[in-house]
């Protein structure tokens, strides 16, 4: 999902320690950040949720990208809100990744470094305004499939930035449903417009919750941990369910000739996104791998100047304030 | 250049302080009061210079749909907390005061609402 192929840290504690800490998560009890935790959860974690909270800031970009030619001024409001919004979801997730022992300086070198990854779907460009309306029903829709259930995670930070973030979610996926709704209720140009946002970003939507159960190695540990709530292939399975008939209510074709109905399962059968291509994605080979991280990297340094200077003013107020005391 | 600390109790010893990356603005600790009436309540972190940016700051990231009527904020470092291995010295001897709890007394069903 927003966090895709976290690998689990083997841990080497002591084994009562350990035992005495999974009967906890077994309990549901949370574990908040002084508390003992083994190596391998403390770890796994800051992958996890460093990796979440890139993909909000790295997400930006390909919206951002749309603020200035928003069709009308409520639409580029809206839209600046929503990205707005964004910013705010990585700053809840980078002060939860840090109660774990690691900086946000660390962080911000590790993302711009390469060390770590943000979600393959910020990779491809949106090329048209129905992209906008494309990205919030189903990236945001895919999103929030994950989000919801990580609200019940074992660690407390991270499951009360997750209940912050699922309050303010919802309003992404209805705005960029609300574009795509206008679209299709418009000329036939507007309306083939919002079919090539879905024929593009349907596959990569279905990438984001990572690779089949089959292939996801590091599921089982992160599962009794709890900081992974369900199987990739759930997950997917209840987005595809869900997505199809939105699809059918706005007159549009999911670009899948295998899709169909399966009364058995209860659920709809579907063709699995070109895994080679996500793999491709996440060595850096995509469409905009190059561009999103330099243009993250340079928005970091042009900000360099201001960030010091505003150190600098602080430490001038502090010592006028002690000189007048 | 060593900057003073700055204290609201000038005399009394600073705690020990971590000398701090160099370049990375401090960590600030968010409380927003949701309505008139309520409590303070901790809703977060985040980074700022000063204290002022702080609750500016926390304007934009704790406060987009009015969820405050008032925010404090105070740097992370300068707060102390119980720590979790304390846990049974400091709450177990309630435990066995059942006594304070109301609900230890039978008061008679003629005596009414108590």
């Amino acid at each position: 999902m927003y966090a895709q192929m976290i690998k689990s840290e083997a841990t080497q504690d002591d084994p009562g320690l350990l035992a005495a800490f999974q009967a906890r998560i077994d309990d549901n009890q949370k574990i908040e950040p002084k508390e003992w935790m083994p190596e391998g959860y403390r770890k796994t974690l800051i992958r996890q949720i460093g990796q979440h909270a890139h993909s909000e800031i790295v997400g930006q970009l390909p919206e951002g990208n749309w603020i200035t030619r928003a069709p009308t001024l409520e639409r580029k409001a809206i839209l600046l809100a929503k990205v707005q919004d964004e910013a705010g979801h990585g700053l809840y997730l980078y002060c939860a990744a840090e109660t774990l022992g690691v900086t946000r300086d660390e962080l911000f070198e590790m993302l711009h470094s390469g060390r770590m990854k943000y979600s393959s779907i910020f990779n491809y460009p949106t090329l048209t305004w129905a992209d906008m309306g494309a990205v919030g029903w189903l990236v945001d829709g895919a999103a929030i499939m994950n989000q919801v259930p990580l609200q019940r995670t074992s660690y407390g930070p991270y499951a009360r930035a997750m209940v912050r973030i699922c309050k303010e979610e919802s309003f992404h996926q209805r705005q960029g449903y609300d574009i795509m709704m206008k679209m299709c209720k418009g000329t036939d140009a507007q309306k083939m417009m919002a079919q090539d946002a879905l024929n593009r970003l349907w596959y990569p939507s279905l990438m984001m919750f990572g690779p089949s159960d089959k292939e996801s190695v590091h599921s089982e540990q992160s599962m009794s941990w709890k900081i992974k709530m369900n199987t990739n292939d759930e997950l997917r399975q209840k987005f595809v369910d869900q997505t199809v008939p939105q699809a059918e209510y706005l007159g549009l074709t999911v670009p899948d000739e295998n899709l169909t109905w399966n009364d058995e399962k209860g659920g709809y059968d579907f063709s699995e996104p070109d895994w080679d291509e996500f793999y491709q994605v996440l060595k850096g080979n995509g469409p905009c791998n190059t561009e999103r991280l330099n243009t993250r990297k340079q928005a970091w340094d042009d900000g360099a100047w201001v960030r010091e200077g505003m150190l600098a003013h602080a430490a001038k107020k502090r010592m006028t304030k002690v000189a007048a005391q | 250049m060593s900057s003073p600390t700055p204290s609201a109790y000038p005399d009394t010893p600073q705690p020990d302080r971590e000398p701090r990356r160099t370049g990375e603005w401090p960590l600030w600790e968010v409380f927003i009061r949701g309505q008139h009436g309520l409590s303070h309540r901790h809703v977060g972190s985040l980074h700022a210079p000063d204290a002022e940016m702080a609750i500016k700051n926390a304007r934009d990231v704790y406060t987009r749909r009015n969820e405050g009527v008032s925010i404090w904020v105070i740097e992370a470092e300068r707060v102390t907390a119980s720590s979790p291995g304390d846990k049974e010295a400091l709450y177990d001897p309630s435990n066995s005061k059942v006594y304070r709890h109301p609900t230890f007394f039978d008061i008679p069903d003629e005596i009414g609402h108590m």
